[in-house]
């Protein structure tokens, strides 16, 4: 049995059927999946990326993704009121400016690496130093962005699967 | 300051860093630990030190990477590679497109695949199970995602097992994550200039 795992809950991967069974041979796979998730929204050092922040981008890039499942998930993650909600706005893809100029870069690039990735250059590396984005904050971004990116495809993929199997 | 390489190649390039990667002299104790489980110890590739600003997700992408392409049974170890070229066209990938269709050359002894994908992308007109490998890999990794019930089915039809499709989905999802790390945190040019 596999503990909670949000990939396999959004790709609807219920106990006992078909797709559980065939997923759980590559168990090691889907618990490593977990853990580099936890690693992306509640890191031990969030850095200049905080936790709120990230739930809200990965919530954005999983509505970009028309990944229904996970929108679920990682709006239930985002704080409902205090001073982070700011954060909390950018999970809606119509927000592009929340009046902090640093987090209108950074949904700038979540938007573009999400949606274009072969359009990203090194430009648009340059316009988060701008903006004040350091850089190992750069790098946690950009994990966030790929990562999320992977399992949104991993939940459409086994959905399929799902389907047929 | 040599120029970035624009087209697919099979020949693997540097790749030259956006951002300044940490040195191991400077590195903290969880970035050490992280870059232990790399799997070269006595050379750290840049981009791995560039990764090694995140720690807490380095450590996990390793045996993650590793697991996907190379674990025991479920789809060919040629046929992933497949899978995660398909990935690196659609996002313009130059560098991880090199490195897996060299692989994906070596272990088939056959350059004939990857020239057509190269050439023709989606339309390489290749045998009926590669082809439904590709497209199926081709349609996941765009944005958002186009893989359908059909293309699916295209790889039943075609003799993929439910395990192998499962397989699939891991590779060419996994390069949804490594072209977006690799293409967009620095960009690859000519072996010989470095």
């Amino acid at each position: 049995m596999m503990i909670e795992n949000t990939t396999l809950r959004a790709a609807g991967a219920e106990a006992g059927s078909r797709l559980a069974d065939i997923v759980e041979g590559r168990a090691d796979i889907m618990a490593l999946t977990q853990a580099a998730e936890d690693a992306v929204l509640s890191p031990g050092v969030a850095g200049g990326l905080s936790p709120a922040l990230r739930a809200a981008l990965a919530c954005r890039m999983a509505r970009l993704s028309l990944a229904p499942a996970l929108v679920a998930h990682y709006e239930s993650l985002l704080p409902q009121a205090g001073e982070e909600a700011a954060s909390a706005r950018l999970a809606d893809p119509a927000c592009t400016d929340n009046g902090n100029p640093r987090d209108a870069a950074i949904v700038r690039h979540v938007d573009l690496v999400t949606q274009s990735p072969k359009s990203a250059t090194k430009g648009h590396i340059d316009a988060l130093r701008d903006a004040g984005v350091g850089e190992s904050d750069i790098v946690r971004l950009a994990e966030l962005i790929a990562f999320i990116n992977y399992q949104l495809r991993v939940v459409a993929g086994l959905r399929l699967l799902g389907e047929i199997a | 300051m040599s120029e970035a390489i624009r087209e697919f190649t099979t020949t693997v390039p540097f790749w030259r860093p956006y951002v300044t990667p940490i040195t191991l002299e400077d590195a903290t104790p969880e970035q050490r630990e992280a870059l232990k489980v790399t799997p070269s110890n006595t050379k750290v590739s840049e981009y791995v030190l560039v990764l090694a600003h995140d720690p807490e997700s380095l450590q996990h992408r390793t045996p993650l990477f590793n697991g996907v392409m190379y674990n025991h049974g479920g789809l060919t170890r040629a046929e992933r590679e497949l899978g995660a070229v398909g990935a690196s066209i659609v996002n313009r990938c130059i560098y991880c497109a090199a490195v897996h269709s060299s692989r994906y050359n070596q272990l088939t002894k056959d350059e004939s695949v990857m020239e057509r994908v190269f050439a023709k992308e989606e339309d390489a007109g290749l045998d009926e199970r590669q082809s439904a490998i590709l497209k199926f890999s081709v349609n996941l990794s765009k944005s958002p995602p186009q893989a359908t019930r059909e293309d699916v089915e295209a790889l039943q039809q075609a003799g993929l097992s439910g395990a192998e499709i499962l397989d699939l989905i891991l590779s060419a999802s996994l390069f949804g994550w490594a072209n977006r790390l690799m293409h967009t945190l620095g960009e690859p040019i000519a072996p010989n200039v470095i």
